[in-house]
């Protein structure tokens, strides 16, 4: 069966699955749409946190990225594993004893101000649609690349499917869908993995092979990817801090994702889906457990491709090149503009002399169009001896577009290590499965930010509780229209705003919700006042350097990493300010107490069965 | 909004022997939660990041250590302190029930609330 045959087979297979636990999870009440009634097995919310938790990006494009920046890509992935020991410190356990549906929920009654749940609100808004465009584009583009099928149509498609599962089931249905596609997306993502170090190291399990000898060479693959990267211009494969990636940058920029991650609120919400504080504890381990098994996997897979896909490119001819380069040319991903020489080379920016000579770029954001001018000036160019056409290389390197696009890395790799045709299509599958799983979390943020916090907390808090599930649904289905738009009509700045996602988080959710935990004498204002400086100071930062063309006058930190100075803002701020505010409420601090006190002061509050409630 | 009318039915937070159990269990947790964040710091931060450059010199197998710790190391620490603190923390959590369902047995059937005293 071709490829295209298989991918059908398993999205269309994994999809009917999706609709099928849909249906036996449908739900009736607000608590089984927002909390999924609190019913959640730990080990079960932990495989729906860590599906919920890795994305399209985190699946298609994360390992690519480790290729690219070596030892700098350690960022991703001490930043998004750290934050889960600060959430499980700091966060879940306690949030789980307060016992209500969403973060402004926590927010709102901690300071007893709707003025700082509205703030938390737009906040929790913001930041999921950020995420969610960046999903749906996913979704449109695994279907484009691997069933050939249109972008809109496949995000169309991608659409529909979380509608129905999200709307029926709601939490309830995302969370037993997303145990599901943790299966796909995990499987998916390892056997290219263990084949490709089988076939290099001779070792099946990658992260030992990462560390093992070559089987042709006999040197250290780390070792040896090193010397390469050297010789063609690239800073060297474990090297620390080079260009951009200073130190301070690096520990900003940790800082920054790991504070950020602790407060992204479809991360947060996960954890009031258990029945106790000791099962959001061990969802808490059993979240980081699975979502571990694919970081501690994505750079073994990044070393392994980036050292293949060297190998066997740089120096080929071209009836040497392998097939996966032909098939992922049409693409667009890799594209060859030769000197002249029907040999291929790949040099990298290091070497200014060697990166004039590179031959290896991709097509981004190009329209095909405007891609075949340049190839045809390129060729003219060497025909003529240079009299006529252009350089097209130059024309690449000066639109930033040399080396091959980053996907490429996980979505090659099967061919690479030369796998069946059903284990291509299965990487199809588990790339839709990690965009979705994510998406339909964000979603259901989304609608329980405007339904619950907004319509039944602030509008309306006499609504019913049929009304409000009505509600709920209603939201859910526009917010999954306007993703989907935003799939179709993708604003340029979706890959941008990820830092500004986890920058906001970061700036403003944490501490808000850390010190609302630990102290009780933080009041209103001091907080409300903090999360504003730390939100103003990190968006005025990120908008003003990224579109603004302003310099990085914070000590030289850039974009990805100001959450972190936003977040000691927020902070000091808070804490500056305190003294000289009253305190909280008597009720505020006997709730906090409640909060503190584990299980034995029996179940959590169960906020719909509580009085005035 | 209520919390403690619910609460009320299974503990009173005003008796001083249960404000001092529960500031017991709370001082133990601090203890506990700090520990493992120095911990979290020295792995992730230190290891990972500050002192990256200079463990680069030292090698685990095929691995520069500092390399290893960023890219592998310090996720595996990560998960381990989750398990520490979930072992940790809810052994104490059961402690704490124990002792506190020593005083619900002993205490008087109708509890007197006294007024909320403020302890910061």
């Amino acid at each position: 069966m071709s490829i295209q045959a298989w991918t059908f087979l398993f999205v269309g297979f994994t999809f009917c699955l999706y609709l099928g636990i849909a249906w036996f999870s449908r739900v009736q009440d607000t608590e089984g749409f927002y909390v999924a009634g609190r019913g959640v097995p730990a080990i079960a919310n932990g495989m729906a946190t860590a599906a919920d938790w890795m994305s399209a990006a985190s699946f298609i494009s994360m390992a690519g990225l480790i290729a690219t920046m070596g030892y700098a890509g350690g960022v991703y992935l001490m930043g998004w594993t750290g934050g889960y020991v600060l959430l499980a410190l700091l966060l879940a356990p306690y949030l789980r004893k307060f016992g209500h549906y969403t973060v402004p929920d926590f927010i709102g009654d901690r300071y007893e101000s709707n003025v700082a749940r509205l703030v938390a609100v737009v906040c929790a808004i913001f930041v999921s649609f950020t995420y969610v465009a960046g999903q749906m584009r996913g979704v449109g583009i695994v279907f484009s690349r691997f069933l050939e099928v249109d972008i809109n149509v496949g995000v169309t498609i991608g659409m529909v499917i979380v509608f129905v599962y999200a709307t029926l089931g709601g939490m309830k249905g995302i969370t037993w869908t997303q145990v599901a596609q943790y299966w796909i997306l995990i499987t998916a993502f390892l056997i290219p993995a263990i084949a490709i170090s089988i076939r290099l190291t001779g070792q099946p399990i990658p992260q030992i092979g990462m560390g093992s000898r070559l089987l042709d060479e006999g040197v250290f693959l780390l070792e040896k990817l090193d010397q390469i990267h050297t010789d063609l211009g690239f800073a060297a494969y474990t090297e620390t801090f080079t260009g951009s990636w200073d130190k301070l940058n690096v520990f900003c920029a940790v800082l920054a994702l790991m504070v950020g991650t602790a407060g992204l609120p479809h991360v947060i919400v996960r954890f009031y889906t258990v029945k106790t504080v000791r099962a959001a504890r061990w969802s808490a381990f059993w979240a980081l457990a699975f979502i571990g098994v694919l970081y501690l996997t994505a750079p073994a897979t990044a070393a392994f491709a980036r050292y293949y896909m060297i190998q066997s490119l740089h120096g080929k001819s071209e009836q040497e090149l392998p097939r996966w380069f032909n098939n992922w040319e049409k693409t667009g991903l890799i594209v060859w503009l030769d000197d002249g020489d029907g040999r291929l080379e790949y040099f990298g920016p290091q070497d200014p002399q060697k990166f004039s000579q590179n031959e290896v770029f991709r097509m981004g954001q190009l329209a095909a169009s405007r891609f075949a001018q340049i190839r045809a000036e390129h060729q003219q160019w060497i025909d003529t001896g240079g009299t006529e056409g252009e350089d097209g290389r130059q024309v690449m390197r000066e639109l930033q577009l040399a080396g091959p696009d980053r996907d490429i890395i996980v979505l090659a790799t099967p061919e690479m290590a030369e796998l069946a045709n059903w284990i291509v299509a299965l990487v199809a599958a588990g790339g839709l499965a990690a965009a979705l799983s994510t998406a339909s979390g964000l979603l259901l943020v989304i609608s329980s930010s405007v339904a619950h916090d907004l319509y039944y907390r602030v509008l309306n808090p006499a609504a019913t509780e049929a009304r409000r599930l009505r509600v709920g649904r209603i939201v859910i289905g526009f917010s999954v229209v306007i993703a989907g738009l935003f799939g179709i009509f993708p604003p340029g700045f979706v890959s941008q705003v990820v830092a500004f996602a986890f920058g906001l988080a970061a700036s403003s959710f944490f501490p808000a919700i850390v010190l609302g935990i630990f102290s009780k004498r933080v009041g209103t204002i001091p907080a409300t006042a903090g999360m504003i400086a730390g939100i103003s100071f990190t968006a005025y930062y990120i908008i003003g350097s990224v579109y603004g063309g302003m310099s990085n006058w914070c000590f030289g930190i850039g974009p990805q990493g100001i959450g972190a100075v936003g977040m000691l803002l927020n902070f000091a701020t808070t804490v500056g300010l305190t003294p000289f505010f009253p305190a909280p409420s008597t009720q505020v601090q006997d709730l906090i107490k409640n909060m503190r006190e584990p299980e034995g002061a029996g179940p959590a509050v169960m906020i719909e069965t509580a009085p005035e409630h | 909004m209520n919390h403690q009318d619910k609460t009320a039915e299974n503990i009173d937070l005003h008796d001083p022997r249960i404000v001092q159990s529960i500031d017991r269990y709370w001082r133990k947790n601090m203890l506990i939660m700090v520990l493992l964040l120095i911990i979290w710091a020295v792995v992730g931060l230190g290891c990972g990041v500050l002192l990256a450059d200079r463990l680069n010199h030292f090698a685990l197998g095929g691995f520069p250590l500092g390399f290893w710790f960023a890219q592998q190391g310090s996720i595996i620490v990560f998960i381990l302190l989750i398990l520490a603190y979930c072992v940790l923390l809810n052994r104490l959590d059961a402690q704490h029930a124990q002792e506190l369902q020593q005083y619900r047995v002993d205490r008087p059937q109708t509890p007197n609330r006294r007024p909320a005293e403020r302890e910061d």
